[in-house]
This record gives C-alpha cells, structure tokens and sequence, in this order.
C-alpha cells in the first residue's frame, strides 16, 4: 500500500492525476482526509517547480482608469499588476506575517525605535539594465512623503520624518518610535523605481521578476519574464497574461472553460457549484477582513455599556459564518485582530451566542424600545441577509431590533461613521498598531465606533515603540480585551479570500497579507503540463 | 407597433408617425411641418433656397438642429456629473483622501474654480476638438476613444451585417407564409430573444457554446496585435447575443409594414395578375414599405453601437460603453463628456439618416405641397 500511495503522491505532483483523483484513490486505501491531502502537498512540493508555460490570470477590479503610477495604485489588478514588475524593501511572511528581507538585505533598529538603518541590496538590475541604488530608494520613498505624489501611502509615510542615504544604507528617522517600520515599508506603494520614479512614475520599471509587456488598461496587461532577476525562487512561468474580468459570471466561465488558470472574488453564493468541476480546485485563505456591526460609544442610547454587552451576546456567529460567508470564514471576537496577525493574543475567551446573557445586560441597562440598526447591500455582501438574521438570534433574547435599509449611493457618507448603529466592513491592515490606529485611536478620523478612551491611546503608543515582543503582546492583548469588552465593535466574522485555480497550477502559497497570495500569485506559482 | 393596420391610406402615415416617435426631439416633428415652420419666417435666401432644394434644404437644417443638440446633451451630461455626489478629487482618493490631498487635485485640475468657467473651457476645447486628458489615468482622451470606438463600431458592424439581411429576409418570408407554420415559428422565437434580457442570452451562449462544447474562445477581449481572423473568432458570442436581441424587433417590424402595404388594392391587383407572392413582396409591396423599416433598423444601429454596455460586461469586450462607466464611476468629466457626445453624435445622425431616406423613400415626402 505504501508504494501505491507514494506512486499515486508522484503522479499527482506531476499533475497525471488530478487533486480530487488523488484523494478519492487515497481515501479508498483507508487514509484520512487531512493525512492524505498533507502528503499530496509534501510530495507537490518536493517535486519542485516547473519552468515556463503562460500564466492566465483572469481578475475584477481593473478599469480603464488604472494607471502603472505605483502610488495611484487603488485596484485589484494595479496591485499584482505592481507585484509583478516591482519589488518592495520588505517583504511580509506569508504564514507570520513577520517581515522579511526583499530589496532591503537587513534592517536594525535604535533602542527606542526612532531611527532605523535598512542595508541595501547589491547587484539587482532594474528592467532598463541600471543597477539599483541606495538614491533610488531614497528617492522612491520621499515621493510618496510627498503630498503632490497622491500616493496610497501617504497615511503611512506621513509617520517618517527624514530618510537619508548613508552608504550602502538608508537611514529614517521618526519623530515618534515605530517598532513596526520594517512592515510598513512591505506596503504595495512601496515599489523601489529607479530615480524614486520621479521623472516617469508610470514607466512600469522596477525590479520584479516580470516585465511589463503591454499595458491596456482596464482590458489586458501583459508580462515576460525578466531574465535578470535578483531572485531564483520565483518567477516560474515565461509569460503572464492578465485580462480583466469584472463579471463574477463570466470570471467564472473563463475559469470553467480553461481559458485562464487563476480567478479572484469568486462569490460564496455559487462557490460549492464551481467546487464540483474535476479540474478546478478552490484556494480560500483565512484573512484579516471582517463584517461588522459598529455602535458609537458616544451616543445614546450605546453609550451604556450594558447595552452594547447585551447587543454583543445576541449575535450568533456561527450562523453567521454558516449564512452569510458559506463557510468561507472564522468567527470574530469583538476586535478587529485574529491568528494571522503577528502578535495575536490567543488566550482571549471567545464569545458566543448567548440569550441570557444578553437578557441580562439588556435588563440592566435599563434601555426600552426597540434598537434601529441600519444597512445596505453595499456594507458588505449579504449585509441586508446578516441584518435579519442578526434580528431573529436578538429577538430570542428579549431585544427588539428595527431594520433600516438604507440606499448604497452615500451609504459611507451619510450613514457610516455618521449613524449610532450600522452594518459596515473592514479590510485588514499590515499590523495589529496599524488596524488600531486607523479605527480606535481617539484622534483617528474613521474611529467609527467613537472609542475616545485616553488609556487605550497611551497604550497604543507605548506599544507602538516598544520593541520587547514579549512585552508588546501583554500590551496588545490588554487592547484587544478593551475593545471586546467595552467598545462599540461587534465582529461576527472575518471573511476569507476566495480564489480558484485550475489543476495546471502548483504551488499556490496562502498568504494572509492580502488577497490572491498577497498579489504575489504569478511569481509564485507554476504550471504543469 | 406590430399592429396590423388595414387601412392603406391612412397607413403610411400612421407609420410615419411611429417611425417619428422614438427619434427624440427634433425629428418628433413631422418633416413638413418643422419645414413649413421654418419657411414663414422672413429669410429671403433661405426660403429661396429651399424652394430650389428641398432635400439639401431640409439636410442643412437637421444638421444644424443636431448641433444644438448636442450642444444641449453636452450642458446635461456636464449638469449630471456636477450633480453626483463627490467630485472627482474625492472618488478618486476614495479611503486615502486627505483633506490636502483632495485640495491638491481640486488646484491642479482647477475644480476649484467655478461650475461655469470649467464648462466654458471645456467647451472652448471641444470646439477645437480637443476633449483633453483624462483626469484619473493623464491619456489623452482622443487616443483612449479612438481605440475603443474602434472595437465597438467593429463589433457593431458585424452584429448589423448579420441581423440587418436576416430581419428583412424573415420578416419578407413570414408575410409569404403569414399565419402558417413558418410565421409562428419565426414571430415565437424572435419573441422569445427579445424577451430574455440580453445578459441571459449571453451566459447562455457562454455556457453552451464556450464552456460546455468548448468551440469559440471566451472571454471576447480583443487587444492590440490580434489578427483579424482572432479579432472575428473573439467577437462571434458577443456578435450572435447583439443579433438576437436586435433581430426581432426589425423583423417585426418588416413584417407590420409589407403587411400594411399588402392589404392596399394595387397588391390586390399584382395578385389577381397572377405574380407569385413572393415576388409581389420583394418588388411591389417592400419598396412601399421601407420607410418605417429603415427607421427601424436605424434605431437597431443606434442600439448597437450605444447600447451595448451590458454585453460589453459580460463578454469582457473593450468597447465605448465600459469605458465609460469606469469613467463616471470616479467622475472622471473628459472622458464622460467626450463618450456622451459621441454617443449622441451617432444616436442622431442615425436618426437623422433614417429620416432623410424614409423622405428619399416617399414621393409624397419628397414633394411636400
């Protein structure tokens, strides 16, 4: 039986037998589930990458308005567009979401983590033959300082204070500590162009394992590989082609037909249908977005913090999960952190549905009537669905709760962050001070629960410098328990990336940094023949 | 409008007062009576002119009415986008808008300055043929439309060159075989294409014809550097969905008119004479009908090339009409504006075609007493 499944392991790994295949066959020698799938991705890996072949990508979220200007990159597409032809300093692990050396070969940092020294790597080539160095990426990361670049990272970069060039090395310094500096810089904005891109920022050159081919906007973007690059471990196939799909259906049908290997934002709904093609495979990663139904903790009647308990023990969300992402999903815990975040505190008791719990703190907080929770399809898919099933579960717990629908055309204007209670969804950020800067901070300007707690602000800061590990997890878990305990925030789920891919593509790398492997998805993958 | 009117006299101009509904303003006015309109006034020249060419006369002055209009459509397309809420500076920067950020854009495209001044400039430019460069990407906004314009007008043409021959041809053979068996299978199944929505259409040829039998490639994307051959193959689902939907109502409509013709006497007569049917149709009754079928067909045209944005999503196809959606999406106004105006420039000078043709078409028109 052995030699069998170490026969059927090598035939899968060369893609003469297909995934599904393999696992059936597998599961008739009387191996589990998990056991058998461990030792098809082992024995897939060890038979290592294959070289060539053209990659078809077929994705939403591209318009004819998209641009190769890394800093105006807002899109899907821009964003492996820039993945392809670019490479950032730093890079975030897949898996721990640690940084990790890309372009920048090492990194330290001073004790209270306001001047930070990156070596520069030697050698790299960008796409016009000039070899890289330490002005380009000086002068890279002072254009997106700059407010005139309308750079996507503006937010962060706006946190540096001078970056200087000091031999083979940059040097930042920051007005206040930043022990997370390295995980900033892995931001997609970041894309290292030769004289900082000043003169041409749409040239399209940097130093990815592709180059750029043909640019159509919103149409289709072509790639070949770049024969000198810095990296062996990546960059498999010879040619990407990525087209540009917004319909899921026909995203789909594309996928189904064979006429691209790789499909992004496939819809919940119809996933368990697309499950069932033989030779499509589905690639969902655990992720750091969520839906979620935020109170303002400054607002009658949810400034009684009962009321927001009571309204946090009435939400089931399992069933949430179960609803509304299929499955695709984990169950939240009332703030806005999960295991994909480095530094996660894993002790936290989860919360769960629980009628008297929430009878309880209901009754306590003395509030009568009814509860007005408003929403829209646009705060996240199934909003509208999430809103009445959310009813039902409160109603059991004595709490009445009044729908409001409201129109998507000035849903982020009008209701969110304007409202006490609405529907609303979050993408996730590089790092847990990032996720809790951007919307808890007191001063934050989408702190869309009005958190205004001076403890919490101290401790974000302390945190924010504090370049002791151990000590910083103490501090983002006694965060994370404030927000769960008394803030504005319930999180029923964080929502899955879905992908799929056809069974000619190997090596597909989960990345919990962002969706379809973190952009990274043509570098990374090969195809079988 | 598929009516089959019996009187023959009064049935051209009921006709011709369909034909005239759909065609927007100007032409909403019966030819005769927009010329004599124009005739009373006190211009010497021109009423001179006009009694000497008539055609030439009216031609000049649909013309000139189709400016105004446009001129108009342009005023309302700018008026919409004005209204929207969110300018482009803010669209644009979505979550990473900063107040700073949002004032930069509004200075360097001056949307800082008022409504009126950007519209006169704007109109300044456009009088030149300039549209500019499109704010959100910095293209320039002629060489964007002239690539796209390119893909739907292709797409268009072999979509009309299809429906246009077999509209006529059906609608001529199911008034050969009226009320027989060929006739309800022709009208049952036409109206059964024009009653699905046209995305259905598509996913179904998709499912079908792309997925399932594997036969056409999909999705329908045409690129620079595909040959002509690849750029026919790309378009034959996107091409068969636009023939669907637009077959019927041109069939049907050739149907109604030879009808309306083939009840008057002199039909009665070719018959009585002894010609065979289908010859009474092709030679006595379709010349007496063509103008409400040109009409018709213009409309079709119109549709294709202005209409089609919905098959554009759903078959990937880089034409006009996605364009500009992404265009309004972040309120990008040169290209919206350019895109509108091209839109209306060929919705009226298509009507306008089918309304000089329909009068070419009619003596009677031709020599308005």
């Amino acid at each position: 039986m052995d030699s069998y499944l170490k026969y059927l392991s090598r035939e899968a790994a060369f893609g003469r037998l297909g995934r599904r295949e393999f696992l059936g066959r597998a599961a008739a020698l009387g191996l589990t589930l998990p056991a058998a799938t461990t030792l098809l991705s082992s024995s897939l890996l060890a038979a290592g990458p294959q070289k060539g072949g053209h990659l078809k990508l077929g994705l939403e979220g591209g318009a004819s308005t998209d641009v190769l200007d890394p800093a105006k990159c807002t899109s899907q597409v821009c964003f492996v567009v820039m993945r392809n032809w670019g490479d950032t300093l730093i890079e975030a692990h897949p898996t721990s979401g640690e940084p990790v050396p890309a372009l920048a070969e090492s990194w330290e940092a001073s004790p209270d983590a306001k001047v930070w020294t990156f070596k520069i790597r030697k050698g790299v080539q960008f796409h016009n033959g000039k070899e890289m160095t330490v002005d380009d990426v000086v002068a890279t990361l002072k254009r997106h300082s700059d407010e005139a670049s309308q750079s996507g990272a503006l937010g962060i970069m706006k946190s540096v204070g001078e970056v200087k060039a000091d031999g083979d090395s940059i040097v930042v310094s920051l007005p206040e500590g930043n022990a997370d500096l390295p995980l900033l810089l892995s931001d997609y904005h970041l894309v290292i162009q030769p004289g900082g891109g000043v003169d041409d920022p749409n040239a399209g050159i940097g130093t990815g394992p592709y180059k750029v081919a043909s640019f159509e906007p919103g149409v289709r973007i072509t790639f070949e590989k770049n024969p000198n690059d810095w990296r062996s471990d990546r960059g498999y196939v010879d040619s990407v082609e990525l087209v540009v799909i917004n319909d899921a259906t026909a995203r789909t049908a594309a996928l189904s037909s064979g006429q691209v290997h790789f499909i992004n934002r496939v819809d919940p709904k119809t996933v368990d249908l697309l499950k069932r093609a033989p030779h499509i495979a589905i690639e969902n990663t655990s992720a750091r977005g969520h839906y979620v139904f935020i109170m303002h903790c400054d607002k009658e009647p949810f400034s009684n913090n009962d009321l927001r308990l009571a309204l946090k023990y009435a939400m089931d969300r399992e069933t949430m999960v179960e609803k509304i992402l299929r499955g695709y999903g984990k169950v939240g815990n009332d703030f806005p952190i999960n295991e994909t975040y480095a530094l996660f505190p894993r002790d936290i008791e989860q919360r769960s549905y629980d009628p008297d719990k929430a009878a309880f703190h209901f009754k306590k907080s003395g509030h009568s009537g009814s509860v007005l929770l408003r929403t829209s399809e646009v705060a996240f898919p199934g909003a509208v669905d999430a809103a009445v099933l959310y009813q039902e579960s409160a109603k059991k717990a004595g709490i009445e709760i009044e729908i409001k629908r409201e129109p998507g055309d000035g849903y982020w204007s009008n209701v969110w962050n304007a409202q006490p209670f609405c529907t609303s969804y979050w993408g996730g950020r590089p790092t847990q001070d990032q996720m809790y800067t951007t919307a808890y901070y007191s001063k934050a300007d989408w702190n869309d629960t009005k958190f205004l707690r001076p403890d919490f602000d101290k401790l974000l800061l302390e945190a924010r410098a504090e370049l002791d590990q151990s000590k910083r997890e103490s501090m983002y878990r006694e965060m994370a328990i404030m927000v769960r305990d008394e803030g504005g925030l319930i999180l029923p789920m964080f929502n899955d990336f879905i992908n799929a891919v056809t069974n000619k593509v190997q090596g597909y790398v989960h990345d919990v940094g962002n969706d379809m492997s973190n952009g990274y998805i043509a570098t990374r993958v090969w195809l079988t023949a | 409008m598929t009516a089959d009117r019996g009187l023959p006299g009064a049935g051209i101009e009921q006709l011709e007062g369909m034909a005239a509904g759909p065609l927007g303003p100007p032409p909403a006015n019966p030819p005769t009576a927009a010329a004599a309109g124009l005739a009373a006034r006190p211009l010497g020249s021109w009423a001179r002119f006009r009694h000497h060419m008539p055609l030439a006369a009216l031609i000049v002055q649909r013309l000139g009415l189709s400016v105004v209009l446009l001129w108009a459509v342009s005023v309302v397309i700018f008026l919409g986008i004005e209204a929207l809420p969110g300018d482009f500076a803010q669209t644009y920067l979505g979550q990473s808008a900063t107040p700073q950020a949002v004032a930069n854009i509004r200075a360097e495209l001056g949307l800082d300055r008022p409504a009126v001044t950007r519209y006169v400039e704007w109109l300044g430019g456009a009088l030149q043929f300039d549209f500019g460069k499109s704010w959100a990407s910095g293209a320039s906004v002629t060489q964007q439309i002239a690539l796209r314009l390119g893909n739907t007008l292709f797409l268009a043409f072999w979509a009309a060159l299809v429906s246009v021959p077999l509209a006529v041809g059906l609608g001529m053979l199911a008034v050969h075989y009226r009320n027989r068996l060929p006739d309800r299978l022709i009208n049952v199944v036409s109206l059964g294409a024009i009653s699905l929505p046209e995305f259905f259409v598509g996913y179904i040829l998709i499912l079908f014809i792309a997925v399932q039998g594997g036969w056409v490639t999909f999705p329908s994307t045409v690129y620079a550097g595909m040959s002509f051959g690849q750029r026919l193959e790309a378009i034959v689902l996107p091409g068969a969905t636009l023939v669907l939907v637009v077959l019927a109502h041109m069939m049907r409509m050739t149907r109604a008119a030879i009808l309306n013709v083939m009840s008057s006497a002199y039909i009665e007569t070719a018959e009585l004479k002894g010609l065979d049917t289908l010859r009474i149709i092709a030679r006595h009754a379709a010349p007496n009908a063509l103008a409400p079928i040109i009409t018709v067909v213009a409309l079709n045209l119109a549709y294709l090339v202005v209409g089609v944005v919905v098959v554009e999503v759903v078959f990937v196809y880089p034409g006009m009409g996605q364009y500009m959606v992404d265009a309004v999406t972040v309120r990008d106004m040169p290209v919206v504006q350019a895109c509108g105006l091209i839109f209306a420039a060929v919705y009226i000078l298509l009507n306008m075609t089918a309304d000089i043709l329909s009068i070419l078409a009619n003596p009677r028109l031709r020599h308005p007493r």
